[in-house]
Protein backbone atom coordinates (compact mmCIF):
# COMPACT_ATOMS: atom_id res chain seq x y z
CA UNK A 1 0.00 0.00 0.00
CA UNK A 2 2.86 2.40 0.81
CA UNK A 3 2.43 5.81 2.37
CA UNK A 4 -0.12 7.11 -0.13
CA UNK A 5 -2.02 10.10 1.10
CA UNK A 6 -5.74 10.31 0.37
CA UNK A 7 -6.24 12.54 -2.62
CA UNK A 8 -8.01 15.72 -1.53
CA UNK A 9 -8.63 18.11 -4.38
CA UNK A 10 -9.40 21.81 -4.31
CA UNK A 11 -11.22 22.83 -7.45
CA UNK A 12 -11.02 26.51 -8.43
CA UNK A 13 -13.49 27.70 -11.05
CA UNK A 14 -14.17 31.05 -12.75
CA UNK A 15 -16.99 29.76 -14.97
CA UNK A 16 -17.20 31.43 -18.36
CA UNK A 17 -15.52 34.63 -17.12
CA UNK A 18 -12.05 36.14 -16.89
CA UNK A 19 -10.95 36.40 -13.26
CA UNK A 20 -7.16 36.71 -13.22
CA UNK A 21 -7.16 38.12 -9.67
CA UNK A 22 -8.50 34.84 -8.29
CA UNK A 23 -6.13 32.68 -10.32
CA UNK A 24 -3.21 34.85 -9.13
CA UNK A 25 -4.41 34.58 -5.53
CA UNK A 26 -4.41 30.78 -5.59
CA UNK A 27 -1.10 30.75 -7.44
CA UNK A 28 0.61 32.06 -4.31
CA UNK A 29 3.11 29.90 -2.46
CA UNK A 30 1.89 30.97 0.99
CA UNK A 31 -1.71 30.15 0.16
CA UNK A 32 -0.74 26.79 -1.28
CA UNK A 33 1.33 25.98 1.82
CA UNK A 34 -1.74 26.77 3.92
CA UNK A 35 -3.86 24.38 1.84
CA UNK A 36 -1.21 21.68 2.14
CA UNK A 37 -1.17 22.18 5.91
CA UNK A 38 -4.94 21.68 5.97
CA UNK A 39 -4.52 18.28 4.33
CA UNK A 40 -5.27 19.06 0.68
CA UNK A 41 -3.13 17.36 -1.95
CA UNK A 42 -4.22 18.70 -5.32
CA UNK A 43 -5.19 22.09 -6.69
CA UNK A 44 -7.05 22.12 -10.01
CA UNK A 45 -7.76 25.51 -11.57
CA UNK A 46 -10.38 26.11 -14.26
CA UNK A 47 -9.22 29.50 -15.53
CA UNK A 48 -11.85 30.34 -18.17
CA UNK A 49 -11.10 33.36 -20.36
CA UNK A 50 -8.28 34.56 -18.12
CA UNK A 51 -4.85 35.42 -19.46
CA UNK A 52 -2.78 34.78 -16.32
CA UNK A 53 -1.28 31.28 -16.39
CA UNK A 54 -0.65 29.69 -13.00
CA UNK A 55 2.42 27.55 -12.34
CA UNK A 56 1.94 23.81 -12.62
CA UNK A 57 3.57 21.77 -9.91
CA UNK A 58 4.09 18.15 -8.90
CA UNK A 59 5.64 16.20 -6.08
CA UNK A 60 4.95 14.88 -2.62
CA UNK A 61 6.08 17.94 -0.69
CA UNK A 62 4.04 20.42 -2.72
CA UNK A 63 0.47 20.79 -3.66
CA UNK A 64 -0.02 19.19 -7.09
CA UNK A 65 -1.20 22.09 -9.23
CA UNK A 66 -2.79 21.85 -12.66
CA UNK A 67 -5.09 24.02 -14.75
CA UNK A 68 -7.35 24.09 -17.81
CA UNK A 69 -9.51 26.70 -19.52
CA UNK A 70 -12.96 25.25 -20.10
CA UNK A 71 -14.81 22.00 -19.87
CA UNK A 72 -18.29 21.22 -21.16
CA UNK A 73 -19.36 20.21 -17.67
CA UNK A 74 -17.54 20.99 -14.47
CA UNK A 75 -19.91 18.80 -12.46
CA UNK A 76 -17.46 15.88 -12.48
CA UNK A 77 -14.64 18.10 -11.22
CA UNK A 78 -16.89 19.42 -8.46
CA UNK A 79 -17.93 15.90 -7.47
CA UNK A 80 -14.37 14.68 -7.09
CA UNK A 81 -13.21 17.74 -5.12
CA UNK A 82 -13.16 18.24 -1.35
CA UNK A 83 -13.38 22.03 -1.50
CA UNK A 84 -14.52 24.40 -4.23
CA UNK A 85 -13.29 27.97 -4.63
CA UNK A 86 -15.52 29.70 -7.14
CA UNK A 87 -16.23 33.07 -8.71
CA UNK A 88 -19.52 34.55 -7.56
CA UNK A 89 -21.56 33.49 -10.58
CA UNK A 90 -24.90 31.98 -9.64
CA UNK A 91 -24.46 29.05 -12.02
CA UNK A 92 -21.27 27.86 -10.32
CA UNK A 93 -22.59 28.60 -6.85
CA UNK A 94 -25.77 26.58 -7.15
CA UNK A 95 -24.17 23.75 -9.06
CA UNK A 96 -21.74 23.35 -6.16
CA UNK A 97 -24.33 23.76 -3.39
CA UNK A 98 -26.62 21.20 -5.04
CA UNK A 99 -23.78 18.69 -5.04
CA UNK A 100 -23.36 19.33 -1.31
CA UNK A 101 -19.73 20.46 -1.52
CA UNK A 102 -18.09 23.06 0.73
CA UNK A 103 -17.67 26.34 -1.12
CA UNK A 104 -15.70 29.57 -0.84
CA UNK A 105 -17.11 32.22 -3.16
CA UNK A 106 -14.67 34.91 -4.30
CA UNK A 107 -16.16 38.17 -5.53
CA UNK A 108 -14.57 39.84 -8.57
CA UNK A 109 -14.20 43.47 -7.60
CA UNK A 110 -13.21 44.49 -11.14
CA UNK A 111 -16.68 43.90 -12.55
CA UNK A 112 -18.51 47.06 -13.62
CA UNK A 113 -21.65 46.65 -11.60
CA UNK A 114 -20.79 44.21 -8.85
CA UNK A 115 -24.16 42.75 -8.09
CA UNK A 116 -22.67 39.30 -7.66
CA UNK A 117 -21.51 40.16 -4.16
CA UNK A 118 -25.18 40.40 -3.11
CA UNK A 119 -25.77 36.70 -3.67
CA UNK A 120 -22.46 35.62 -2.14
CA UNK A 121 -23.08 37.73 0.96
CA UNK A 122 -26.68 36.57 1.33
CA UNK A 123 -25.73 32.92 1.18
CA UNK A 124 -22.73 33.50 3.50
CA UNK A 125 -25.10 35.16 6.01
CA UNK A 126 -27.17 32.00 5.91
CA UNK A 127 -23.95 30.00 6.46
CA UNK A 128 -24.22 28.01 3.24
CA UNK A 129 -20.74 29.07 2.10
CA UNK A 130 -17.86 31.42 2.83
CA UNK A 131 -17.53 34.67 0.91
CA UNK A 132 -14.23 36.46 0.28
CA UNK A 133 -12.34 38.78 -2.07
CA UNK A 134 -9.06 37.84 -3.77
CA UNK A 135 -7.27 39.80 -1.00
CA UNK A 136 -9.10 38.14 1.89
CA UNK A 137 -9.05 34.62 0.43
CA UNK A 138 -5.96 33.54 2.33
CA UNK A 139 -7.38 34.65 5.69
CA UNK A 140 -10.71 33.00 4.90
CA UNK A 141 -8.93 29.71 4.26
CA UNK A 142 -6.99 30.02 7.50
CA UNK A 143 -10.15 30.73 9.52
CA UNK A 144 -12.62 28.44 7.77
CA UNK A 145 -14.48 25.67 9.57
CA UNK A 146 -16.19 23.61 6.90
CA UNK A 147 -18.18 21.64 9.48
CA UNK A 148 -19.94 24.84 10.48
CA UNK A 149 -21.50 25.21 7.03
CA UNK A 150 -25.24 24.60 6.74
CA UNK A 151 -26.45 22.39 3.85
CA UNK A 152 -28.41 24.23 1.16
CA UNK A 153 -31.93 23.07 0.40
CA UNK A 154 -32.68 23.51 -3.32
CA UNK A 155 -35.37 25.91 -4.48
CA UNK A 156 -38.45 25.05 -6.49
CA UNK A 157 -39.55 26.39 -9.84
CA UNK A 158 -43.13 25.11 -9.58
CA UNK A 159 -44.62 28.32 -8.06
CA UNK A 160 -43.48 30.32 -11.09
CA UNK A 161 -44.76 27.65 -13.45
CA UNK A 162 -48.15 27.76 -11.69
CA UNK A 163 -48.35 31.54 -12.02
CA UNK A 164 -47.48 31.41 -15.70
CA UNK A 165 -49.99 28.64 -16.41
CA UNK A 166 -52.79 30.41 -14.55
CA UNK A 167 -52.02 33.71 -16.25
CA UNK A 168 -52.30 32.08 -19.67
CA UNK A 169 -55.55 30.34 -18.78
CA UNK A 170 -54.26 26.78 -18.60
CA UNK A 171 -56.06 24.55 -16.12
CA UNK A 172 -54.32 23.70 -12.82
CA UNK A 173 -52.81 20.22 -12.82
CA UNK B 1 -57.09 89.92 -43.53
CA UNK B 2 -54.44 92.41 -44.68
CA UNK B 3 -51.89 89.82 -45.81
CA UNK B 4 -54.15 88.11 -48.34
CA UNK B 5 -55.50 84.66 -49.00
CA UNK B 6 -52.07 82.90 -49.45
CA UNK B 7 -50.98 83.50 -45.90
CA UNK B 8 -54.36 82.55 -44.54
CA UNK B 9 -54.28 79.22 -46.36
CA UNK B 10 -50.81 78.21 -45.14
CA UNK B 11 -51.62 78.98 -41.52
CA UNK B 12 -54.82 76.95 -41.77
CA UNK B 13 -52.98 73.99 -43.31
CA UNK B 14 -50.25 74.09 -40.68
CA UNK B 15 -52.90 74.14 -37.95
CA UNK B 16 -54.56 71.18 -39.69
CA UNK B 17 -51.26 69.27 -39.85
CA UNK B 18 -50.49 69.97 -36.21
CA UNK B 19 -53.97 68.89 -35.18
CA UNK B 20 -53.69 65.63 -37.15
CA UNK B 21 -50.32 64.87 -35.60
CA UNK B 22 -51.71 65.61 -32.15
CA UNK B 23 -54.70 63.34 -32.74
CA UNK B 24 -52.48 60.49 -33.96
CA UNK B 25 -50.15 60.88 -30.97
CA UNK B 26 -53.09 60.87 -28.57
CA UNK B 27 -54.57 57.78 -30.23
CA UNK B 28 -51.23 55.97 -29.97
CA UNK B 29 -50.94 56.95 -26.31
CA UNK B 30 -54.42 55.66 -25.59
CA UNK B 31 -53.60 52.43 -27.38
CA UNK B 32 -50.33 52.05 -25.42
CA UNK B 33 -52.10 52.63 -22.12
CA UNK B 34 -54.77 50.12 -23.10
CA UNK B 35 -52.10 47.53 -23.99
CA UNK B 36 -50.34 48.10 -20.67
CA UNK B 37 -53.63 47.75 -18.80
CA UNK B 38 -54.54 44.49 -20.56
CA UNK B 39 -51.00 43.08 -20.24
CA UNK B 40 -51.15 43.22 -16.47
CA UNK B 41 -54.25 41.10 -16.31
CA UNK B 42 -54.42 37.31 -16.85
CA UNK B 43 -55.70 36.30 -20.27
CA UNK B 44 -59.46 36.21 -20.20
CA UNK B 45 -59.97 33.11 -22.30
CA UNK B 46 -59.11 29.61 -21.08
CA UNK B 47 -56.16 28.33 -23.09
CA UNK B 48 -57.34 25.66 -25.49
CA UNK B 49 -54.21 24.98 -27.49
CA UNK B 50 -50.42 25.14 -27.13
CA UNK B 51 -48.74 28.54 -27.19
CA UNK B 52 -45.66 29.26 -29.29
CA UNK B 53 -42.92 30.20 -26.86
CA UNK B 54 -39.76 32.25 -27.23
CA UNK B 55 -37.09 31.41 -24.66
CA UNK B 56 -34.30 33.96 -24.35
CA UNK B 57 -31.09 32.47 -23.00
CA UNK B 58 -28.17 34.30 -21.35
CA UNK B 59 -24.72 33.17 -20.32
CA UNK B 60 -23.86 31.01 -17.35
CA UNK B 61 -26.30 31.16 -14.46
CA UNK B 62 -29.05 32.67 -16.59
CA UNK B 63 -29.26 29.53 -18.72
CA UNK B 64 -29.09 27.25 -15.68
CA UNK B 65 -32.04 29.08 -14.11
CA UNK B 66 -34.05 29.05 -17.33
CA UNK B 67 -33.51 25.32 -17.87
CA UNK B 68 -34.65 24.79 -14.29
CA UNK B 69 -37.88 26.62 -15.06
CA UNK B 70 -38.39 24.76 -18.34
CA UNK B 71 -38.03 21.46 -16.52
CA UNK B 72 -41.32 22.11 -14.69
CA UNK B 73 -43.28 23.61 -17.58
CA UNK B 74 -45.57 21.26 -19.45
CA UNK B 75 -43.95 20.86 -22.84
CA UNK B 76 -47.17 20.05 -24.65
CA UNK B 77 -48.54 23.46 -23.64
CA UNK B 78 -45.46 25.54 -24.55
CA UNK B 79 -44.91 24.45 -28.06
CA UNK B 80 -43.24 25.12 -30.49
CA UNK B 81 -40.27 26.46 -28.54
CA UNK B 82 -37.86 28.96 -30.04
CA UNK B 83 -34.53 29.41 -28.25
CA UNK B 84 -32.51 32.57 -28.83
CA UNK B 85 -29.03 33.14 -27.42
CA UNK B 86 -26.40 35.82 -28.01
CA UNK B 87 -24.07 35.22 -30.96
CA UNK B 88 -21.00 35.08 -28.70
CA UNK B 89 -22.57 32.65 -26.23
CA UNK B 90 -21.51 29.16 -27.28
CA UNK B 91 -22.74 27.05 -24.44
CA UNK B 92 -26.34 28.13 -23.86
CA UNK B 93 -27.81 26.83 -27.12
CA UNK B 94 -25.88 23.58 -26.66
CA UNK B 95 -27.46 23.11 -23.23
CA UNK B 96 -30.90 23.86 -24.62
CA UNK B 97 -30.32 21.38 -27.45
CA UNK B 98 -29.35 18.71 -24.92
CA UNK B 99 -32.60 19.32 -23.05
CA UNK B 100 -34.67 19.14 -26.25
CA UNK B 101 -32.83 16.05 -27.47
CA UNK B 102 -33.55 14.18 -24.25
CA UNK B 103 -37.22 15.25 -24.41
CA UNK B 104 -37.45 14.11 -28.02
CA UNK B 105 -35.91 10.71 -27.36
CA UNK B 106 -38.33 10.18 -24.44
CA UNK B 107 -41.43 10.99 -26.42
CA UNK B 108 -40.40 9.90 -29.88
CA UNK B 109 -41.04 13.32 -31.43
CA UNK B 110 -38.44 14.94 -33.69
CA UNK B 111 -36.69 17.90 -32.11
CA UNK B 112 -37.10 19.95 -35.29
CA UNK B 113 -40.89 19.75 -34.95
CA UNK B 114 -41.04 21.31 -31.52
CA UNK B 115 -37.88 23.40 -31.08
CA UNK B 116 -35.72 25.81 -33.04
CA UNK B 117 -32.42 27.42 -32.06
CA UNK B 118 -31.24 30.86 -33.15
CA UNK B 119 -28.48 33.32 -32.42
CA UNK B 120 -28.87 37.07 -32.12
CA UNK B 121 -26.35 39.93 -32.19
CA UNK B 122 -25.66 41.06 -28.66
CA UNK B 123 -26.74 44.52 -27.43
CA UNK B 124 -23.74 44.78 -25.11
CA UNK B 125 -20.81 42.53 -24.19
CA UNK B 126 -19.86 42.20 -20.51
CA UNK B 127 -17.53 45.11 -19.75
CA UNK B 128 -18.35 47.03 -22.92
CA UNK B 129 -18.62 50.78 -22.41
CA UNK B 130 -22.16 52.12 -22.28
CA UNK B 131 -21.43 54.62 -25.06
CA UNK B 132 -20.45 52.09 -27.74
CA UNK B 133 -23.30 49.94 -26.46
CA UNK B 134 -25.79 52.41 -27.98
CA UNK B 135 -24.63 51.52 -31.50
CA UNK B 136 -24.44 47.77 -30.90
CA UNK B 137 -27.90 47.88 -29.32
CA UNK B 138 -29.28 49.47 -32.50
CA UNK B 139 -27.83 46.69 -34.64
CA UNK B 140 -29.14 44.11 -32.21
CA UNK B 141 -32.57 45.74 -32.44
CA UNK B 142 -32.72 45.45 -36.24
CA UNK B 143 -31.71 41.80 -35.98
CA UNK B 144 -34.27 41.28 -33.24
CA UNK B 145 -36.96 42.80 -35.46
CA UNK B 146 -36.10 40.33 -38.20
CA UNK B 147 -36.30 37.38 -35.80
CA UNK B 148 -39.52 38.56 -34.16
CA UNK B 149 -41.25 38.99 -37.52
CA UNK B 150 -40.37 35.37 -38.27
CA UNK B 151 -41.34 33.93 -34.87
CA UNK B 152 -44.19 36.13 -33.55
CA UNK B 153 -44.38 34.16 -30.28
CA UNK B 154 -47.43 34.08 -28.02
CA UNK B 155 -45.30 33.70 -24.90
CA UNK B 156 -41.85 35.12 -24.11
CA UNK B 157 -39.75 33.74 -21.23
CA UNK B 158 -36.68 35.68 -20.21
CA UNK B 159 -34.59 36.06 -17.11
CA UNK B 160 -32.18 38.90 -17.36
CA UNK B 161 -29.56 39.12 -20.08
CA UNK B 162 -29.51 42.35 -22.10
CA UNK B 163 -30.36 40.20 -25.13
CA UNK B 164 -33.97 40.26 -24.02
CA UNK B 165 -34.51 44.02 -24.15
CA UNK B 166 -34.68 44.57 -27.94
CA UNK B 167 -36.86 41.46 -28.27
CA UNK B 168 -39.27 42.54 -25.52
CA UNK B 169 -39.49 46.11 -26.85
CA UNK B 170 -40.37 44.80 -30.29
CA UNK B 171 -42.90 42.38 -28.78
CA UNK B 172 -44.50 45.34 -27.00
CA UNK B 173 -44.66 47.33 -30.24
CA UNK B 174 -46.25 44.34 -32.00
CA UNK B 175 -48.89 44.35 -29.25
CA UNK B 176 -49.59 48.04 -29.74
CA UNK B 177 -49.82 47.65 -33.51
CA UNK B 178 -51.99 44.54 -33.22
CA UNK B 179 -49.48 42.31 -35.04
CA UNK B 180 -49.23 39.71 -32.25
CA UNK B 181 -50.16 39.59 -28.57
CA UNK B 182 -47.17 38.18 -26.62
CA UNK B 183 -47.39 37.52 -22.89
CA UNK B 184 -43.99 38.51 -21.54
CA UNK B 185 -42.81 36.72 -18.40
CA UNK B 186 -39.61 38.01 -16.83
CA UNK B 187 -38.00 36.05 -13.99
CA UNK B 188 -35.34 38.14 -12.25
CA UNK B 189 -32.21 36.14 -11.55
CA UNK B 190 -31.64 34.61 -8.13
CA UNK B 191 -28.42 36.61 -8.06
CA UNK B 192 -30.48 39.79 -7.72
CA UNK B 193 -31.09 40.05 -4.00
CA UNK B 194 -31.31 43.75 -3.24
CA UNK B 195 -31.62 45.47 -6.62
CA UNK B 196 -33.18 44.63 -9.97
CA UNK B 197 -30.89 44.14 -12.96
CA UNK B 198 -30.87 46.80 -15.67
CA UNK B 199 -33.09 44.62 -17.86
CA UNK B 200 -35.51 44.00 -15.01
CA UNK B 201 -35.60 47.67 -14.10
CA UNK B 202 -36.30 48.75 -17.69
CA UNK B 203 -39.11 46.24 -18.15
CA UNK B 204 -40.57 47.19 -14.76
CA UNK B 205 -40.43 50.97 -15.18
CA UNK B 206 -41.73 50.86 -18.75
CA UNK B 207 -44.54 48.46 -17.76
CA UNK B 208 -43.45 46.11 -20.54
CA UNK B 209 -43.47 42.76 -18.77
CA UNK B 210 -46.88 41.17 -18.25
CA UNK B 211 -45.49 39.56 -15.11
CA UNK B 212 -42.14 40.25 -13.42
CA UNK B 213 -41.10 37.57 -10.92
CA UNK B 214 -38.51 38.06 -8.16
CA UNK B 215 -36.84 35.42 -6.02
CA UNK B 216 -36.10 37.37 -2.84
CA UNK B 217 -38.75 39.06 -0.67
CA UNK B 218 -36.92 42.41 -0.27
CA UNK B 219 -37.23 43.00 -4.02
CA UNK B 220 -40.98 42.60 -3.88
CA UNK B 221 -41.14 45.21 -1.14
CA UNK B 222 -39.15 47.63 -3.27
CA UNK B 223 -41.04 46.87 -6.46
CA UNK B 224 -44.67 46.28 -5.49
CA UNK B 225 -45.84 45.33 -8.98
CA UNK B 226 -43.41 42.40 -8.98
CA UNK B 227 -44.48 38.92 -7.88
CA UNK B 228 -42.39 37.07 -5.27
CA UNK B 229 -42.07 33.40 -6.13
CA UNK B 230 -39.28 32.16 -3.85
CA UNK B 231 -36.00 30.66 -5.01
CA UNK B 232 -35.92 28.70 -8.24
CA UNK B 233 -32.46 27.22 -7.70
Amino acid sequence: MGGEKTKRVIFVTVGTTCFDALVKAVDSETLQKELLAKGYTHLLIQMGRGSYLPTKSEGDCNLVVDYFTFSSSIADHIKSASLIISHAGSGSIFETLKLGKPLIVVVNEDLMDNHQSELGEKLANRKHLYCASPQTLHQTIVDMDLNALVPYSPGDATPVAKHINRFLGFPDD
Amino acid sequence: MENGNGCCFSSVSSIATLSSVAVVVILILIRVLHVIYCSGRPLSKRASKPVSTLIILGSGGHTAEMLNLLAVLQKDRFNPRYYIAAATDNMSLQKAMMLENSLASESGIKVADTAQFMKIYRSREVGQSYITSVWTTLIATVHALWLMIKIRPEVILCNGPGTCIPLCVIAFIFKVLGIRWSSIFYVESIARVRRLSLSGLLLYKLWMADQLFVQWPQLQQQYPRATYVGRLM
